[in-house]
């Protein structure tokens, strides 16, 4: 559970910039994401961060992304960090 | 074939990801000085995935945060599962330093089912402590196949300046390399930190090479090419090791106990030499 707002990445060129704050219960993930390549990957992006949510657990947040064309990898590392940070991990 | 090792930041998603094309042929991932410590976490989770997915072809080398910072077994926990050539441990001071790092590998890979040992450790001395106690360092344990001088802060904890001609380490220098060499196994060379000044880059390297260094490290994959090409055999040297190997051959043949090539006469030495050589060779064309 996500106890506090927390970021993680940065906007450098292959990076991707995540921002995570509670919500309520059952209010369920709500994601703002722009990307420097959103036309053609914004749905697989999207996929990738909902993904590593469902991995780490996370059913309610609030994720303001900004995405500086990061590979999957690195969308998946910097999301486990923000929610990490956002649930008080570190 | 380990001629070049290059630092590269761990919390750089861009420089991760050309880790792999940048000519060293060992790669190592920065968590500790080019990380600061409120990302230490944000770099070994990058750190973990980039070794996951990116398929690096060069060794793998990840260096930690010290034994005496709150970060090391951190670092270990997220990094052994993905299974790294090797972890390079740092400040490392005396043999207690290595077993310690050592023997929480060993509990990681247990509770990971990984096979016991394979993970190899490349201990950093930079400290006067560990100059010191370079050999104890070097045979502490079986997963150091490799030690390395961290120049810059050993000569911080010698508190003497850092120059290009680098008289201050040269003892230190000597004595890793004697270290290593009775140990049996391979020493590294600090970097090179002026970044623009490829002469003296190369007279460096050089001189490492002439004291016994199996390689040296960098800063800048700019001098990657000048370092593995100081660290590799010439073609004078390749043809000379084969008019080695040639000489003894023909020398069994006619049933001749004592060979001699250009008037001079081969000993065991000059053959040992002769297979480094070919050895040295022969790893580059194959690759890693």
């Amino acid at each position: 559970m996500i106890k506090q707002k927390a970021c993680a990445g940065t906007l450098e060129s292959s990076d991707i910039y995540v921002e995570i704050a509670p919500a309520a219960a059952g209010s369920g993930i709500r994601l703002n994401l722009t990307s420097v390549v959103m036309q053609q990957f914004g749905d697989q992006i999207e996929s990738v961060i909902r993904q590593t949510l469902d991995q780490l657990d996370v059913k309610d947040a609030e994720l303001t992304v900004s995405d500086r064309g990061a590979v999957d990898c690195t969308i998946r590392a910097r999301v486990e960090t923000a929610v990490c940070r956002g649930k008080g991990e570190e | 074939m380990r001629r070049s090792m290059l630092f590269l930041p761990g919390n750089s998603p861009n420089i991760l990801l050309n880790a792999d094309f940048l000519g060293s042929d060992s790669i190592i991932l920065d968590l500790e000085d080019a990380v600061a410590p409120t990302e230490k976490d944000a770099a070994r989770i990058l750190v973990r995935n980039a070794i996951t997915s990116l398929g690096y072809t060069r060794e793998v080398i990840v260096r930690i945060n010290p034994v005496e910072s709150p970060y090391w077994q951190k670092d270990l926990r997220e990094i052994i599962p993905v299974k790294p050539d090797m972890i390079m441990p740092t400040k490392v001071g005396c043999a207690a330093d290595v077993k310690v790092v050592s023997d929480y590998i060993t509990q990681l890979e247990k509770e990971f089912g990984m096979e016991e040992g394979g993970v190899k450790m490349i201990p950093l001395i930079e400290t006067a402590m560990g100059v010191e106690n370079a050999y104890e360092i070097a045979s502490a344990d079986p997963r150091v196949t490799a030690i390395f001088l961290g120049g810059e802060d050993f000569t911080a904890d010698m508190r003497c300046k850092r120059t290009k001609e680098g008289t201050e380490i040269f003892y230190a220098r000597s004595r890793m390399v004697l270290a290593a060499r009775a140990a049996g196994v391979d020493v590294y060379d600090t970097p090179w930190t002026d970044v623009e000044d490829y002469d003296g880059l190369i007279e460096d390297a050089k001189f490492a090479k002439s004291l016994g260094f199996t390689g040296k490290s960098s800063i800048s994959p700019r001098h990657i090419p000048f370092i593995n090409e100081v660290f590799s055999p010439t073609e004078e040297e390749i043809q000379y090791a084969r008019d080695v190997f040639d000489c003894i051959e023909k020398a069994k043949a006619e049933g001749k106990g004592v060979v001699s090539l250009h008037g001079k006469m081969i000993d065991a030495p000059i053959v040992a030499r002769a297979r480094q050589v070919l050895e040295a060779a022969e790893a580059i064309r194959g690759g890693k």
